[in-house]
């Protein structure tokens, strides 16, 4: 029954982002206010979850796969609230939502929540840097979200076709902006977990330091490389995010407790 | 001003009347005041508003006794237009539900010349302001200007009347401002000084552009529409050399080619730091390669691209027409029930009863 405050704040994503959806396909403007209202009820019973599976288990709830969805998907709702409302950019809920329906129900169905038994002793800096680093995730994600926004406007200004959603999104040149920004909140909060977990010493598999090295890599010479271009950033984003969230489920089922 | 509860409107409007016809009724913001006191003071008028503006000129009237308000306000348009106080030609005399039901329809832009335009909204709510301020308007006029407000809010809220351009100037601004937000840090440049172009330009500048450069072949043409804009002339040779700077580029050269070519606006874009390059050709033969339109933040509009957007905004709106049609017919009943019977109206805004009004089923 721990799980009910998720399960609710799934159904509060959805809601918003079926309204919303309806709303747009009638024509009409999205009912923001109750959009709002449902990914703020959705983030407090994610944040309620948490704080509870927490408690309950005496560490981060960082603990197997399943609070690690559950804890990026919070993290990116974290990030939707912080830098995303910040950027003023409308649908960028709705487009969000989806994404964390998709990773809350994937942690809800599939069976990678066994009852808890910790081998590993309390190690609040571990913890930390597991946090860090799902922050990391939670930032890509939503650059993710903004760069497959950036794909679907361009796509409707290139091809001249300005369908239902056109007037609604937010304008092509915010959408790299809030692209590159989140990219670079993702880059810091990563640094600081990959950097934490070397200055202690943390004992972490080596190929996990490979990956997390390798990942830290790509997205610092994405945002480094200016010549790139706003398209190909906004692709990458998208394709590195899931790359990156299915590796990070890997790493989790083939290396049990040893990354967080 | 007391009693009244019966509505009149008396008017014309672009769909009955020539520019002549209107500018010999218009009544000037100065003798407005004036206008509104010796209407109010005619028999059988008991409240009184005047919109004028250069589409319509309409009175609105809260008639204690019908005929004779009806013809006070006859009386009062033909000593305007210097005729004889009948019904002439280009007037529409309304009254009752259709009278209330055709100040819905001016302030949801249904009677406008482009369909859903906004600015009628403003003009009516400036009108109705002037008549509260010299106080020709009571319980009546008051509870149906702000009842129209509201209705014309649910309908922009509700459909889809107002949205999508309509006119190429007003494509080219929506879709400047889907590229880059606010447009009061971009840069516009002019090729060819052409009157399409200028008039795209001035479209442009009306929504903050930041600075615009004019170059045409004739320098001092150019200099001449940059003086009369406010921007800066450069010799059409020199054009090239700007674009790093420029975010809107209108063309609208006479050139039998292509004068903006995909090699000239690559390197360009690289040294943008994504920052996109909106692009208008609005020449016939084409100033600009199509392959441009594949380069990575540049996004290109020739004229006909222009002109399919503005008939697809056109289409959405005439389909929303029948939408409106239904809220505004569920807002005159109940204002009409309210007139007659006193029963209470419904409070204002109110997106469920929209919803249910407009599906019933669901």
């Amino acid at each position: 029954m721990d799980r009910l405050p998720l399960i609710l704040s799934t159904l509060c994503f959805l809601l918003g982002f079926a309204a919303t959806l309806a709303a747009l396909r009638d024509g009409r403007r999205g009912p923001r206010r109750f959009h709002t209202a449902m990914m703020a009820a959705g983030f407090a019973l994610q944040t309620f979850f948490l704080l509870q599976r927490g408690r309950a288990i005496g560490h981060c709830p960082l603990t197997n796969l399943f609070e690690v969805l559950a804890f990026l998907s919070w993290s990116a709702a974290l990030f939707y609230f912080g830098i995303g409302r910040a950027l003023r950019l409308s649908l960028l809920g709705m487009f969000t939502a989806p994404l964390l329906v998709l990773l809350q129900t994937g942690a809800l169905l599939a069976p990678i929540d066994p009852p808890h038994r910790i081998f590993a002793p309390h190690n609040p800096w571990m913890e930390w840097h597991a946090a860090l680093c799902v922050m990391a995730y939670g930032a890509f994600a939503l650059a993710g979200v903004a760069g497959v926004m950036y794909l679907a406007q361009e796509r409707q200004l290139k091809q001249r076709r300005l369908g239902v959603f056109f007037f609604q999104m937010p304008p092509i040149a915010d959408l790299a902006t809030a692209n590159l920004r989140l990219l670079w909140a993702g880059i810091l909060f990563l640094s600081a977990g990959l950097a934490s977990a070397a200055s202690i010493r943390l004992p972490v598999a080596s190929s996990v330091w490979t990956w997390g090295g390798t990942l830290w890599g790509a997205y610092l010479l994405l945002l480094l490389a200016r010549r790139l271009g706003p398209r190909r950033t906004a692709l990458f984003s998208a394709c590195a995010f899931l790359l990156a969230a299915a590796a990070l489920c890997t790493f989790n089922h083939f290396y049990k407790g040893a990354a967080l | 001003m007391s009693e009244g509860g019966h509505i009149l409107c008396l008017g014309l409007s672009h769909q009955t009347a020539s520019v002549e016809v209107r500018e010999r009724f218009a009544i000037p913001d100065t003798e407005l005041s004036r206008a509104l006191s010796l209407l109010g003071s005619l028999p059988g008028v008991a409240e009184a508003v005047i919109v004028s503006t250069c589409n319509r000129v309409e009175c609105y009237a809260s008639a204690t006794d019908v005929r004779a308000a009806m013809c006070s306000l006859l009386q009062f348009a033909a000593e305007r237009g210097g005729r004889a106080p009948t019904v002439p030609e280009p007037f529409y005399a309304l009254d009752g539900e259709a009278s209330i039901q055709h100040l819905f329809r001016v302030v949801s832009g249904l009677e406008s010349m482009v369909i859903g335009e906004t600015e009628i909204l403003g003009q009516v709510k400036k009108a109705y302001a002037a008549a509260a301020a010299a106080g020709s308007t009571a319980r009546h006029l008051n509870k149906l200007f702000q009842r129209a407000f509201n209705v014309a809010k649910e309908i922009r809220t509700c459909t889809s009347i107002t949205r999508g351009p309509v006119s190429v100037g007003s494509v080219t601004v929506d879709l400047a401002e889907k590229i880059f937000g606010r447009l009061d840090a971009c840069q516009a440049m002019i090729l060819g000084a052409g009157e399409t172009s200028e008039l795209t330009a001035r479209a442009l500048l009306s929504r903050g552009v930041k600075s615009i450069f004019v170059a045409n072949r004739t320098f001092e043409r150019a200099a001449a529409l940059a003086a009369a804009m406010g921007g800066e002339a450069i010799h059409f040779d020199e054009a090239a050399r700007r674009y790093p700077d420029i975010d809107i580029l209108i063309s609208s050269t006479a050139a039998p080619h292509a004068v903006v070519t995909r090699a000239q606006l690559a390197p360009v874009l690289r040294q943008r730091s994504g920052r996109p390059l909106f692009v208008i050709d609005l020449a016939v033969p084409r100033d600009v390669e199509p392959a441009v339109n594949d380069l990575d933040g540049a996004f290109l509009y020739d004229i006909d691209s222009l002109q399919a957007i503005a008939r697809q905004g056109m289409e959405v709106r005439q389909k929303e027409i029948a939408r409106c049609e239904t809220l505004i017919a569920r807002h005159v009943g109940d204002f009409h029930a309210w007139l007659t019977t006193g029963r209470p109206l419904p409070s204002g805004n109110e997106p469920e009863a929209a919803a249910q009004t407009l599906h019933p089923a669901s």
